[in-house]
């Protein structure tokens, strides 16, 4: 499959912070291709660099074929943009928004029309066209930019965090339609995320960024049988309270994680055992009763465990590998610690 | 890509037009700044004995004086608001819209200038028309449809002013708090209240510097038949500065940028 997105050591600078640092990757033609990343990694100003928005301060990008920077034009007549926040005339209705984008790519009246409806089934919108834009809701607002986004024939729409802010049925319903308008319309999509259920459920190819760097990319499976095929997190507690129990195998009792990590390898069935800020993530072989097997050992080896889980890994997972930190935690402003042991 | 393109020269026009009709208390509060200037400055100032002001013939009294400079006025001010409403299209993420579209954007400033001058130019002839009202005598048909010359040229001038403000300021907190020093100086030194002739002689320099002097006084010329330089004076210079802002606000809105 043809390259339809060619992205070479792009990087911007604004003064002294490095938003995008020398990032590379390839789209291929009709992939829906996820940037998955906390608030504040560098994804809104890589789309804003692809759309022709942002000038790069250093590196390149093509997109059919068409330089960013020094064919803009031709760029701008193969692309459709969903923006991040709202970019609609909020004085016009739906109806009016389309017909003026419409406009804008010189298209004509018949198939304005045409376009207008096509776009309109797919995102169902149909009996809400004819309300100014201040009078919906987000969501439908939201609904009638994406639809705005597909209505040229782009070859590429890029979605800047397509939904932001709803609640989950209509994210499910969004997904759906941006599905549904890629493959009626033939595009290839690019969109932003910071919900890993996102990146997951939409996405063909998922890079994951952080930092203004990439730091993963592959399909959201491949990202995830790198973590591991079986993983356990668990909490020790590191200050019990309930050491009144006088429990003769607690005597030994309020070690830290760094212990655990320890003696952790003395089971052979743990391939390999990360900490993050509190909690250890242990990728395990499978099989089964790992968890009462692990909880006992905790027992006989004085740790008590407060919490403790056993999962298929996520690309939550996938991140908190790469990263070293929760996606959550990042954006909480809260940076995690990573201290990786790595056992075998 | 062509130079211009008319359809979406035309959308931006049309998008100017329909906004221009939703928003009808803007529409009514434009009104109310002329209207008490000419009902509580021109109305009694005309009472005056005829020949009591220098540089105002004895033919003529205030309140026709006035009305050129208060259509003026209204030009001035909603063309400078019209060249900044890139910023309000850029506060309300539209502009993003605009710039990623395939079209150049020389048309989109034209399209979007056309629509401002447009609906100043609607405004002004409600203007005139209460003037008339109040009893205003307007000279000629010809001049009527003379003084769209310089409604148009006036526009120009100020719309390309305000854009090439906008673009540079960035944002509209920065426009707002700075466009009334902008404007009340254009404003005040000019003929638009007082004739030149009872100003001191610095001021008349002042006067003789600014460019929104000439609109008044073409207007003025066209449309009650009294102006201090000769029209074709008025004419030319303002049709220079004119297309020569408008040049630097298409080069400012095409360097601008997203961040």
């Amino acid at each position: 499959m043809e390259d339809i997105i060619e992205v070479d050591g792009l990087t911007k600078k604004f003064g002294d912070l490095v938003a995008v640092d020398h990032i590379s990757f390839m789209v291929k033609k009709g992939e829906i291709f996820g940037f998955l990343g906390p608030n504040g990694a560098g994804k809104s100003t890589c789309i804003k660099m692809l759309t022709t928005l942002l000038r790069p301060t250093s590196g390149s990008a093509k997109i059919c074929g068409y330089d960013v920077v020094k064919e803009r034009d031709h760029v701008r007549s193969y692309i459709g943009v969903v923006f991040q926040d709202r970019s609609s005339d909020r004085f016009l209705t739906g109806r009016q928004n389309l017909d003026f984008h419409a406009r804008m790519y010189s298209m004509s009246k018949e198939e304005r029309k045409e376009k207008i409806s096509e776009v309109m089934d797919l995102l169902e919108l149909n009996g809400k066209e004819n309300i100014r834009l201040n009078n919906v809701s987000e969501g439908i607002r939201r609904r009638f930019e994406v639809a705005r986004g597909f209505m040229a024939d782009p070859k590429v729409v890029f979605l800047d965090e397509p939904t932001i802010g709803f609640d989950i049925k209509a994210r499910m319903d969004l997904w759906n339609q941006i599905r549904r308008a890629k493959e009626k319309e033939g595009t290839t999509v690019m969109l932003t995320t910071h919900y890993i259920e996102e990146a997951d459920y939409l996405c063909d190819r998922v890079v994951i960024i952080d930092q203004a760097k990439i730091v993963a990319i592959d399909t959201p499976d491949k990202l995830k049988e790198a973590v591991g095929t079986n993983l356990i997190s668990l909490q020790i507690d590191c200050e019990p309270k309930v050491r009144k129990l006088e429990n003769r195998r607690f005597s030994n009792a309020n070690r830290n994680n760094g212990d655990f990590m320890e003696t952790i390898k003395k089971l052979d069935w743990v391939k390999r055992a990360e900490e993050y800020s509190n909690s250890i993530l242990l990728n395990v072989e499978s099989g089964d009763g790992r968890v009462p097997e692990l909880i006992d050992f905790a027992d006989e080896n004085g740790f008590i465990i407060s919490s403790i889980d056993e999962h298929k890994p996520s690309l939550e997972d996938v991140f908190l590998h790469f990263t070293g930190r929760a996606i959550r935690d990042v954006e909480g402003g809260v940076k995690g610690m990573k201290k990786k042991g790595e056992i075998k | 890509m062509k130079i211009i393109d008319p359809l979406p020269m035309y959308t931006m026009w049309l998008r100017e037009m329909i906004r221009f009709f939703r928003m009808k208390a803007r529409l009514v509060s434009s009104f109310m700044m002329p209207l008490l200037f000419l009902a509580f400055l021109g109305i009694p100032l005309s009472l005056l004995p005829s020949g009591s002001m220098p540089g105002i013939p004895e033919s003529m009294n205030f309140l026709d004086y006035l009305a050129p400079g208060i259509l003026g006025m209204t030009l001035l001010f909603s063309s400078m608001m019209a060249g900044a409403s890139v910023l309000w299209d850029k506060e309300f993420g539209f502009l993003k819209e605009v710039l990623v579209a395939p079209v150049n954007r020389l048309s989109i400033m034209l399209g979007r200038s056309l629509g401002g001058m447009t609906t100043s130019i609607i405004q002004g002839f409600m203007i005139i028309g209460i003037s008339v009202f109040m009893g205003v005598n307007v000279s000629s048909v010809s001049g009527l449809l003379l003084s769209i010359v310089f409604m148009v040229l006036i526009c120009a001038t100020f719309i390309g002013f305000g854009v090439i403000l906008a673009t540079q300021l960035g944002d509209m907190e920065g426009f707002m708090s700075i466009i009334s020093m902008i404007q009340m100086p254009i404003f005040f030194a000019s003929p638009a209240f007082l004739p030149m002739e009872m100003m001191p002689h610095w001021i008349k320099s002042i006067i003789c510097l600014n460019p929104f002097t000439y609109g008044i006084d073409g207007l003025r010329g066209s449309l009650v038949g009294y102006s201090t330089f000769p029209l074709i004076h008025d004419f030319v210079i303002l049709l220079v500065i004119s297309v020569v802002l408008m040049i630097l606000g298409s080069y400012c809105f095409e360097k601008m940028e997203i961040d």
